[in-house]
């Protein structure tokens, strides 16, 4: 009892005081204009509007494969910073200074109501260059909406989206692990999973990484055209999570298949979970879409080669997705 | 009253367990024992062991049991074969408790260990000579490397793990935490690959590689936590949660700050002055 006492106590002061007003039933003068603080107010946003035509630009600029997140993160919070910068100088210096009462429920008196109108709009206002203001509202608030639709480009013509399409992947491309050393066949083994790349392919590139797997060819279900995909039962699929882009970072394996979940890849962040038996369908969670799978063939020196591209392009789900990828 | 109903189930539990059972004065667990223990352990007093507590999943020694059935006792049984899973497999399941499940569709989790070490020493050497099969690997972490431990850690091991050994989940199952299990323990779980897990062959991870992510992971037991504060170190959500109630605050005395006026005087009085 007690403290909740003290709670209710502590609650009551605190908006006891931020909501104390003074009684003020008199029309208020706008008090003198001040254009120093106008002037401070419209330097404010026009840097806001710069700083989001700077997000449109960095955007437009770099290619999608290397799109600086820090600088489109730094452009916005910077643009949005200096619009609160704005409103608090608006707020601190150009708002007419006199608080009105508002203790007054909304439908029980419109006499009042009207009055207080009254006030308001006889009371003036301090803003002289009214439309100046506004208009560099207009350009602040205006470059950040365009800020916040830009990313939207990428899904038309206008920003070249080519990279995003290509994987390195075409007929004859090698398999290699992280120090880039040719993955044989013969050492893939049973009830684990590998991570392989595309040989001379940057590996940051979403189109290179790939989980590798041996499975029982017997138990394969492949879809109807991937004959051959999956040689001596491996198959290779990419390791970008067709939901938000994680790694696919967990292969479950049962001990004892009679009672335990059967194998599935899983992406660790949001649980999708793909079935590596029947080319990465997903059997739970968010994703919307298999994973996309590369077709294998083993060279003469045993060596896993791509046997061509993907059966869909990589990475989240976006326009056209479910077409095949290009060979970059 | 309730001491009295305790005693007596106690006397009982003596009674029905066998002298061997007050010898070791273990709780009540439902491990059958010989009525008589030898002084050392043996793959003969594994074999009744293995009798009594494991054949009615795994099978006749060590057969295996493909489709649940009722067995000796109505229970419900089925389990791996385990002909040939070498000493690594019974060492590593029996002295992390993952075994023996109280039901079969329970998942192996980090429980007591029932058996005494003499009676998990026999177990194992029962079970190592049902076939051929790996031996107890051998860990020596301080021959590691931290950052290639690290390194492979995040690849193979985090995804599940987590990436500071705090474990979570995959779906349908739980993942342990790697908190509390030693070196040999974590060397053995990469080489058999317990019920979910992969198995990581020594082709896949070099005996000096799995070194390496053993240091790693007895090193997440007490991180170098640059923010100096852990958080339980069990990742983004804590973390978050913790941010926001931080930042939430001072994001309410900023609006507070700016909502409130500069400190002018009353118009009142400078109309009063006028």
């Amino acid at each position: 009892m007690r403290p909740w006492r003290w709670i209710v106590a502590l609650i009551t002061l605190l908006f006891g005081r931020l909501l104390r007003r003074r009684a003020a039933d008199d029309r208020q003068e706008p008090g003198p204009p001040e254009r120093g603080a106008e002037i401070v107010v419209v330097v404010l946003l026009a840097i806001a509007a710069l700083w989001a035509i700077g997000f449109i630009v960095v955007y437009a600029e770099f290619s999608p494969e290397q799109l600086p997140n820090e600088l489109l993160g730094i452009c916005l919070a910077m643009a949005l910073a200096f619009v609160a910068a704005a409103l608090v100088v608006i707020g601190k210096r150009l708002v007419p200074e006199d608080e009105l009462e508002d203790d007054y429920p909304a439908d029980e008196h419109p006499d009042e109501q009207k009055e207080i109108l009254e006030i308001v709009h006889d009371s003036g206002s301090r803003i002289t260059r009214k439309r100046l203001l506004v208009g560099a509202g207009a350009a602040a608030g205006g470059a950040l909406g365009l800020a916040a639709l830009t990313p939207a480009l990428s899904l038309g013509p206008l920003l070249d989206t080519g990279p995003l399409d290509h994987a390195p992947w075409r007929r004859g491309v090698r398999l290699v692990d992280e120090q880039g050393r040719p993955i044989r066949a013969a050492d893939l083994e049973h009830e684990t999973f590998y991570t392989a790349f595309a040989e001379g392919a940057d590996p940051e590139n979403i189109g290179s990484p790939l989980v590798l797997l041996r499975l029982d060819p017997s138990k394969l279900r492949l879809p109807a055209g991937r004959q051959g995909w999956a040689p001596e039962g491996i198959v290779a699929y990419s390791k970008i999570c067709t939901h938000a882009g994680c790694a696919i970072a967990l292969y479950r394996k049962p001990t004892f298949p009679v009672l335990e979940p059967h194998d599935a890849l899983v992406c660790p962040c949001h649980y999708s979970t793909f079935d590596p038996f029947t080319g990465g369908t997903v059997i739970y969670g968010p994703a919307g879409r298999p994973l996309p799978q590369l077709p294998l063939e083993i060279d003469s020196s045993g060596v896993l080669r791509a046997a061509g591209n993907f059966s869909q392009r990589v990475g989240p789900a976006w326009w056209n997705v479910r077409r095949p990828p290009t060979s970059a | 009253m309730i001491g009295r109903s305790r005693t007596a189930v106690a006397i009982a539990a003596a009674i029905s367990l066998g002298a061997a059972a007050v010898a070791y004065a273990q709780p009540q667990s439902g491990i059958v024992r010989p009525s008589s223990e030898p002084a050392a352990p043996s793959v003969a007093l594994g074999a009744e062991l293995y009798a009594g507590n494991c054949a009615s999943c795994h099978g006749i020694a060590g057969s295996g049991i493909n489709s649940p059935r009722h067995g000796a006792g109505d229970i419900l049984g089925a389990g791996p074969s385990l002909r040939n899973v070498g000493a690594i497999s019974p060492d590593f399941y029996l002295r992390t408790g993952l075994m023996p499940l109280s039901s079969i569709h329970d998942q192996p989790g980090n429980d007591r260990v029932l058996f005494t070490p003499k009676e998990v020493r026999s177990l194992v050497d029962y079970v190592a000579s049902l076939g051929k099969g790996p031996g107890i690997p051998r860990a020596d972490p301080a021959a590691g490397s931290l950052s290639e431990g690290l390194s492979l850690f995040t690849r193979d091991c985090a995804g599940c793990h987590q990436v500071v050994a705090r474990g979570g989940f995959v779906t349908g199952a739980r993942v342990p935490p790697l908190q509390g299990i030693n070196p040999t323990q974590i060397a053995e779980a990469v080489r058999v690959g317990p019920y979910l897990m992969p198995r990581f062959s020594g082709k896949q991870i070099s005996d000096a590689q799995l070194n390496s992510i053993i240091k790693y992971v007895l090193w997440t037991r007490h991180p170098d936590n640059r923010g100096g504060w852990g958080i339980g170190n069990v990742g983004p959500i804590p973390e978050g949660l913790v941010a926001w109630w931080i930042g939430g605050p001072l994001l309410l005395i900023a609006c507070l700050a700016v909502g409130r006026r500069l400190r002018r005087r009353p118009y009142e009085a400078e109309e009063a002055e006028q």
